[in-house]
């Protein structure tokens, strides 16, 4: 929407919050401390949920910011603090130089190939609308009612089967976590 | 193929395949019978004691080593009798039982063959046996004037032959045994005859091939016996190789095995053209094989290791006899391959001249036997390959009366000799060997008059049976040599006629030789002073009336055998019988071929062949003439006390050395070839080191291989995971 | 905008998988795992604007397994600390064999 209004703008933060996460997530695989690891990506996601938000994903957007920038990364930080991890040999866990020219060529690779399978995929004639489809713009929900109608509908079932595997998941959390008692 | 409903389809002959079944239910009986005694055995079973030699007739004569080689006896130093077998009472109403019943069939179905006109065979089909793409095989059986010949000689002389083993092996550890190969042996031998197409014949030939390798080593403990039946096994094989190469080649050429239709389509091959010749040769290559001509002969000598009454019937008179028969059933291809017809004669002429020489020196009265046997072969080859059919195939049915009567007869003297030694305990002198013997007429007259009838016959004496067989195919391989298209043909650079006239003259030796060395055989069997020793002369006896019993009624057949087939010179002289019925019996079957062989100028004047009549029995009497003049019973020693022979005489008691020459030249290459290269080189380098170890250490390998990728460490993983991902990446990408 | 979203999201998705190559803290390496989850979940939103909201859709699940996997993947990390006072994977091997 924004960009219908102010091309410039929108693309300047596109562009501002892809160089963002793509900083961060370097920044984030080279910190030493974990701490200083999962505060950079916070700094990733963030930047991806605004990316969410220009691409017409509002309700996503949010979702990001919420579970995961909020929630999950706080799980994250809270096991790295609880077990008080820090210690120097810990903090040393970055592989040797062969171990990361290796890991850089394979990236080459894999990146290289991604890119070739996403331009192959999807041709570039096809480019981002400059509206959002349809069925957002006339869902009578706006935004989240577009992500509703099918989740609800086409995908209840999956929907469902979700809080079922988060269940199992908080039981095992809790079981695997708990402190065997003698 | 039968537009018409045959003649015989309602008769008897519905039931032709109970000729058959009947000896394979006795081979189930009697085999269930034996296996049964071997896992239970009882308290009076005499195999109990685990020895599994026999009383009599136990001949081992692979080689001509002095001693009598029976290791029976020394479990009983009592002398007591050996007990007989537990179920031989069974056995000896089933065993033979069966035969009488199969040749009472035997009897109606001809009955009712004699009743109808036939032109065309009675096929019988069972059930389709093998329909893969354009090949069509039943399992069929086929009557007509030829099977039937076969079956009745079959039956009737295997019949006789079963009743003469009650007596003969009664006292063996192995009698239900030795009864379930007989009946087995009779039901491929008929499969064999009865067969409407070269499978079913083939697996009839390979069944006898089968039943005399497990009889000639029926006494397997002794490893001689052993080995010759793996000698007749191996030798075989070559001739069979040539069978199946003929019938892959009949089978390309006119797509169809079956008997009746190969011979409405034999009209497709050119007449002398080299798939006909070709293919009749490799056929003839397996009869050489199953029917010891040249060069495959050696392995019926040594097939003499089996049981007597075996030699009898399927070493003379029923299974070597197969290639003569199946020469006859293929006449008419043969008929169209001059070539080949050539060599079928010249290989039994001088196939009948060879053993004749062999059988003048031979000492074991079986092996005379044997050899005799290969020379009759030889003739009855000279027979079929002349295109006289009728004749081969008439002196096929003499030949088994004449020789089953040897045999048995010789079984007869050598249980009478093998008795006196072993109650006597003489285990050193040779109950087989002639020269043991001497003066026996005194002893088993009943014996050495019927042995005598048979002798005459086989010398070619009128009016014994195989007189007028052997005279029948003089004559015709003498008529032949002119204007027939055998004559017109040439082999080897030599003209068909120069040929026939070869292979007459080799007959005529032959037939001289034959003469010689069976008056021989009878002068140091029946005549002379005794040599079997003062201990055991006393024990020397006539044997019982089973065993006589049956040699009578094959002395009645070959006295009047020759009445078969009466030649039309002889009974326009004297009306003693019908002419020529048995060619007339067998006219729907062979006339054809032998009417195109003949070429209808292959006959000769009734002087002329009054004259070759009377030149035949010139010869049978003068060879026995010379022999009685020459041969001097008295002068002979004992075995034991024989110097040994010298000169062409040691040459002739040693066979011509084929056997050492064929181990020179085939064996002992064949064994130092398979065990430098084969086992050296093959077995234990390529196989073993490197396809058996190599292909285990390439498995290790991998192996290991593996098991580095299972670390256990997740670091690693997690590079193998990437680095899949990234190869299965590239993968889609180039789809995509 | 569609071709750069991809490009970030595969750019994205290999810094995570070198990430996951290099370290050797299994929390980093997780985290790790989380990044490369978000570039794949960037590529849906982005694709979503041109194939419709079921891209989004399959967003919301992704972020729910990805919740459950923390809570539970932490567990784990938590009682392999306990038990080896390390989470250095090269210290982590119950499964060699």
């Amino acid at each position: 929407m924004a960009n219908e209004f102010f091309p410039l703008f929108y693309t300047f933060h596109f562009y501002l919050f892809g160089l963002v996460a793509l900083v961060g997530a370097i920044v984030f695989i080279t910190r030493k401390s974990p701490v200083a690891a999962a505060l950079w990506l916070v700094v990733v996601m963030a930047a991806l949920a605004a990316l969410y938000v220009l691409l017409g994903a509002e309700f996503v957007g949010m979702m990001q910011i919420l579970v995961y920038a909020g929630a999950i990364m706080v799980v994250f930080l809270f096991v790295v603090m609880l077990l008080n991890l820090g210690h120097p040999s810990e903090l040393n866990d970055i592989r040797g130089k062969w171990g990361r020219l290796a890991a850089g060529l394979i990236g080459l690779a894999l990146v290289a190939e991604l890119m070739a399978l996403s331009r192959s995929a999807v041709t570039l004639s096809v480019t981002l609308p400059a509206r959002p489809p349809a069925d957002v713009i006339a869902s009578p929900g706006g935004v989240i009612g577009s992500i509703a109608d099918p989740l609800f509908n086409e995908y209840l079932l999956a929907f469902e089967l979700t809080s079922i595997l988060l269940l199992v998941a908080i039981i095992g959390a809790v079981v695997l976590a708990k402190k065997r008692s003698a | 193929m039968m537009q018409s409903v045959h003649p015989l389809a309602e008769t008897v002959a519905r039931f032709v395949w109970w000729l058959p079944a009947l000896p394979l239910i006795g081979f189930v009986i009697n085999g269930a019978l034996s296996i049964y005694a071997s896992a239970k055995p009882g308290p009076a079973d005499p195999s109990a004691n685990g020895h599994d030699g026999s009383n009599i007739g136990h001949g081992s004569h692979a080689t001509d080593e002095g001693n009598h080689g029976h290791d029976d006896g020394d479990g009983h130093d009592d002398h007591a009798p050996t007990p007989r077998h537990r179920f031989a009472g069974i056995t000896s109403i089933v065993g033979p039982g069966v035969l009488v019943l199969t040749f009472g069939l035997a009897i109606a179905l001809f009955v009712a063959m004699r009743g109808v006109e036939m032109h065309e065979p009675f096929v019988s089909t069972l059930f389709a046996w093998m329909p893969v793409g354009d090949l069509h095989i039943n399992a069929a059986l086929q009557l007509d004037g030829l099977s039937m010949v076969m079956v009745l000689v079959i039956t009737g002389v295997g019949m006789l032959i079963h009743v003469f083993s009650v007596g003969y092996m009664q006292d063996d550890a192995g009698y239900p045994r030795y009864f379930a190969y007989l009946n087995l042996f009779v039901f491929f031998m008929l499969l064999l005859v009865l067969g409407a197409n070269y499978v079913v014949t083939f697996v009839g030939w390979e069944g006898v091939g089968l039943c005399s390798y497990l009889l000639i080593g029926f006494w397997f403990s002794e490893k001689a016996n052993a080995d010759a039946g793996k000698k007749a096994f191996v030798v075989n094989r070559i001739g069979d190789f040539g069978f199946m190469v003929a019938m892959f080649m009949l089978f390309a050429h006119l797509g169809t095995l079956d008997y009746a239709t190969i011979a409405e389509r034999a009209g497709q091959f050119a007449p002398g053209g080299v798939v006909v010749t070709a293919i009749c040769l490799f056929l003839f290559l397996g009869c050489v094989g199953k029917s010891a001509q040249i060069p495959l002969f050696v392995w019926l000598p040594d097939a003499m290791a089996g049981p007597t009454p075996v030699s009898a019937l399927i070493h003379a008179a029923t299974m070597v006899t197969a290639g003569v028969f199946l020469i006859a059933r293929s006449a008419s291809l043969f008929s169209l391959a001059p070539v080949a017809s050539l060599t079928v004669a010249l290989v039994g002429g001088v196939t009948a001249l060879f053993a004749a020489t062999i059988g003048l020196k031979q000492w074991d009265i079986k092996k005379v036997l044997a050899y005799s046997t290969i020379s009759q072969l030889g003739y009855m080859f000279v027979g079929v390959g002349v295109g006289a059919y009728t004749a081969g195939i008439f002196h096929l049915v003499t030949h088994a009366f004449f020789k089953a009567l040897l045999f048995l007869g010789a079984g007869s003297v050598i249980y009478a000799m093998h008795k006196a030694y072993h109650a006597t305990r003489n285990h050193s002198d040779d109950a087989q060997d002639m020269r043991n013997m001497g003066g026996l007429k005194k002893f088993m007259p009943v014996t050495w008059t019927l042995m005598w009838i048979a002798t005459l016959a086989i010398a070619g004496v009128p009016p014994f049976a195989g007189f007028f067989s052997k005279d029948e195919i003089l004559g015709a391989t003498f008529a032949r040599a002119h204007g027939s298209t055998l004559a017109d043909a040439s082999l080897l650079g030599m003209s068909g006629s120069t040929v026939l006239y070869i292979v007459w003259v080799f007959g005529l030796a032959a037939a001289l030789l034959t003469a010689i060395y069976m008056t021989r055989m009878m002068l140091y069997t029946f005549h002379g002073p005794n040599r079997t020793g003062d201990d055991a002369r006393p024990h020397l006896a006539e044997a019982p009336w089973v065993m006589t019993g049956p040699l009578l009624v094959l002395g009645v057949l070959s006295a009047i055998g020759g009445w078969l087939n009466l030649p039309g010179v002889i009974t326009d002289l004297a009306p003693i019988g019908p002419t020529a019925s048995l060619e007339h019996w067998l006219e729907p079957v062979v006339g054809e071929a032998t009417a195109r062989v003949a070429g209808g100028g292959a006959h000769v004047a009734v002087s002329t062949e009054a004259l070759l009549i009377g030149l035949a029995v010139a010869i049978a009497i003068a060879g026995m003439a010379i022999a009685w003049a020459r041969l001097k019973p008295s002068a002979l020693v004992a075995k034991s006390a024989a110097a040994p022979a010298t000169g062409i005489q040691r040459v002739l008691e040693n066979k011509w050395y084929v056997d050492e020459a064929y181990d020179a030249a085939i064996v002992k290459p064949t064994f130092a070839v398979s065990k430098s290269v084969l086992w050296g080189g093959v077995d234990v380098g390529l196989i073993d080191t490197l396809l058996v170890n190599g292909s285990a250490a390439l498995t290790r390998f991998f192996g290991w291989m593996g098991s580095q990728l299972q670390s256990g460490r997740v670091g690693t993983y997690a590079w193998l995971i990437v680095i899949g991902a990234v190869l299965l990446l590239r993968a889609f990408a180039r789809v995509a | 905008m569609l071709a750069e979203s991809l490009a970030l999201s595969a750019a994205l998705f290999t810094i995570g998988v070198i990430g996951v190559l290099t370290r050797r803290n299994a929390i980093i390496v997780f985290m790790c795992v989380e990044l490369m989850l978000n570039a794949v979940n960037l590529s849906f939103v982005a694709l979503s604007r041109v194939y419709g909201a079921t891209g989004q859709v399959f967003v919301i699940f992704v972020m729910t397994v990805a919740a459950a996997e923390a809570a539970v993947g932490l567990a784990i990390i938590i009682s392999i600390f306990r038990h080896k006072k390390s989470v250095n994977l090269e210290d982590i091997n119950l499964l060699r064999g």
